[in-house]
């Protein structure tokens, strides 16, 4: 008969002697968890539904411009037209995913356990923005660049390629400025409540509202204020930025809707960047106040 | 070295609340109880001693450190328990526990170690991979702790940690404490508004009243020379109490209780003898220590 040769010890509490990590790694593992968080990774199925279903749709949108440029030898859509079209989903993601980042944290009390751990109270809401921000930016990125695949692959040597590319690498420079306008506008609005239908709701409400905003104000008998109409609403901001700056990029249609900007480009390049300062110190004094509580 | 130092530490909120007014107090490492009413200033103590709120005036120091001014590496060395609830629902506690484990600054594959051996501490095993929305309180307070021990820190801040649990869970609850305090050690700083609970367990007890202090001491100065024996019967109280005298016991009344100081074992002998030659029928004979919450009510009633 042989003897038991494993036995299990109870060893009792064990000290950590091991390495900490520091600050910036802390930062990037809330960065990476917030990443996985807006696509549902780690989450239950009932969180990926949404995500993966808008993620689809984008993939199959960007396949079937990629197909028919194959097919027809045209381009329907540019790369930097691709992200404008995409908007609506994207706000729909926003609505979805911000709430998904913060809302919860704020409902369930788990900041108290963040804000007792070393990391300092600024880099929780900045880790979040940032996943957000890199989510939309994948979001409307990656199709963009199926697109592209689709495009090198079907060109004519490699010249045609490097002209994509340059076609290409704005776009996704404006596909960033989407990302970031909505994400810390998405972020705040979803940083004031708790209740994550609540969140969704008002994300919608601010993106989707203001919309009719501009078009009274682009009706009005005025030149500068029709100009000026855009800045009303975060959507036709960004696009404004986009006309302004990558013109032809986006402006294939000389009749399109809000092309008229007149002389007031660099205004919304500024406004821009006021609406996302003023977002990100909102947010970050959201979180002095939650901290202290 | 000294574990929690304040030195006039005081904190007026913003409203002009007083929180904590002039508090000089010093704790040698072990388990220290930090009792007091709701409102005394326990919880604006911990998020001071956190770093989480800045004193208006005073020091403060933490394990030899200042929050005020290097927060993240107090931090790195405590745990905090948070009284109220805290756990996001749908995920497991063994992966909520990792998560925070890592906000802490252990390596991931450490975190999950940690993680699992934490909530083994606790007493929590298979139902780690379970959705937190599931457990009961008791489970829920105990997935508190874990998470507040996952980063080995050298001094865990338990904000009541016995809330909302049955009389069993609290002694349970209790009984954990003791053991991290004792066998794991890790200094403690258990904040409770029920000073019998806490009493039971600590080294060290502070007591604070209105963001004063009352006291702050040693337990064992507090309680010693001070056990009772409590005896009472259905009937005869009177004729108990007359013998025991004559067996030149010093016994004491209260209400129908018969109070006798504990001198030593041969007490117990003398008191079962005197009830069974009188016959008479024995409700119960036990043990009292002499409450802290006495010697804090008559303290009290002397400044009065």
């Amino acid at each position: 008969m042989s003897e038991p040769t494993g036995v299990i010890h109870d060893i009792g509490y064990q000290r950590y002697t091991g390495p900490r990590l520091g600050r910036r790694q802390v930062f990037g593992a809330l960065y990476l968890h917030g990443v996985r968080t807006t696509f549902g990774l780690g989450r239950s199925a009932k969180a990926k539904i949404f995500p993966w279903l808008v993620v689809g749709i984008v993939f199959t949108f960007a396949a079937t411009l990629t197909a028919i440029r194959a097919q027809i030898g045209e381009m329907i859509l540019t790369y930097a037209q691709f992200a404008d079209n995409m908007s609506w989903l994207v706000i729909f993601f926003v609505a979805v995913a911000a709430p998904e980042l913060v809302s919860r944290d704020l409902r369930s009390g788990v900041l108290p356990l963040y804000f007792s751990r070393p990391l300092p109270r600024a880099d929780y809401p900045l880790a979040k923005l940032l996943a957000l921000v890199t989510a939309l930016w994948m979001l409307l990125g990656a199709p963009q660049l199926v697109m592209f695949l689709g495009g090198a692959f079907t060109a004519d040597g490699m010249r045609e390629v490097w002209d994509e590319l340059l076609d290409l690498l704005p776009a996704l420079l404006y596909a960033g400025l989407w990302a970031v306008v909505f994400a810390s506008v998405g972020l705040l609005v979803a940083s004031l409540t708790g209740k994550r239908a609540f969140a969704a709701g008002g994300i919608v409400a601010v993106f989707l509202m203001t919309t009719p905003i501009v078009g009274t104000l682009s009706i009005l008998p005025s030149t500068a204020v029709n100009q000026l109409a855009g800045l009303a609403s975060p959507s036709t901001l960004v696009q404004g930025v986009g006309i302004w700056a990558l013109r032809d990029l986006l402006v294939t249609d000389p009749d399109a809707g809000l092309s008229g900007l007149g002389p007031f480009g660099p205004v919304y390049a500024l406004a821009a960047v006021a609406l996302v300062a003023g977002c990100v110190t909102l947010l970050l004094a959201r979180y002095r106040k939650v901290a202290a509580r | 070295m000294t574990l929690i130092a304040t030195e006039s530490l005081t904190k007026v909120y913003g409203g002009g609340v007083t929180a904590l007014s002039d508090l000089t107090v010093a704790v040698e490492p072990g388990i220290v109880g930090l009792v007091g009413a709701n409102g005394a200033g326990k919880s604006t103590l911990i998020k001071l001693l956190l770093g989480l709120l800045a004193p208006t005036r005073g020091r403060v120091r933490v394990l030899g450190l200042d929050p005020t001014t290097d927060p993240a590496a107090v931090r790195t060395r405590v745990g905090y328990m948070p009284e109220h609830d805290c756990l996001p629902p749908d995920l497991s506690g063994a992966e909520l526990v990792t998560h925070l484990g890592r906000m802490s600054g252990l390596p991931r594959t450490v975190a999950r170690e940690r993680a699992s051996e934490a909530l083994r501490h606790v007493g929590l095993h298979e139902e780690r991979h379970r959705p937190v929305g599931g457990y009961s309180t008791g489970m829920k307070q105990r997935v508190k702790l874990a998470q507040a021990l996952v980063h080995d820190p050298d001094l865990l801040l338990l904000d009541e940690p016995t809330n909302g649990l049955d009389p069993a869970g609290r002694d349970a609850m209790l009984a954990l404490v003791h053991r991290i305090g004792t066998e794991f050690g890790i200094s403690v700083l258990v904040c409770s508004h029920l000073l019998g609970e806490v009493e039971r367990i600590c080294d060290t007890l502070v007591a604070i009243d209105g963001g004063r202090l009352l006291r702050a001491d040693h337990i064992a100065a507090m309680t010693s020379a001070t056990d009772v024996l409590a005896v009472e019967v259905s009937e005869g109280t009177d004729a108990l109490a007359a013998r025991l005298a004559a067996l030149d016991l010093p016994v004491g009344r209260e209400g129908r209780l018969l109070l006798v100081p504990l001198a030593d074992q041969g007490t117990y002998d003398l008191i079962l003898g005197a009830v069974a030659e009188l016959d008479l029928p024995l409700h119960r004979l036990d043990q009292r220590r002499h409450r802290v919450a006495e010697l804090f009510a008559r303290r009290e009633g002397s400044h009065v």
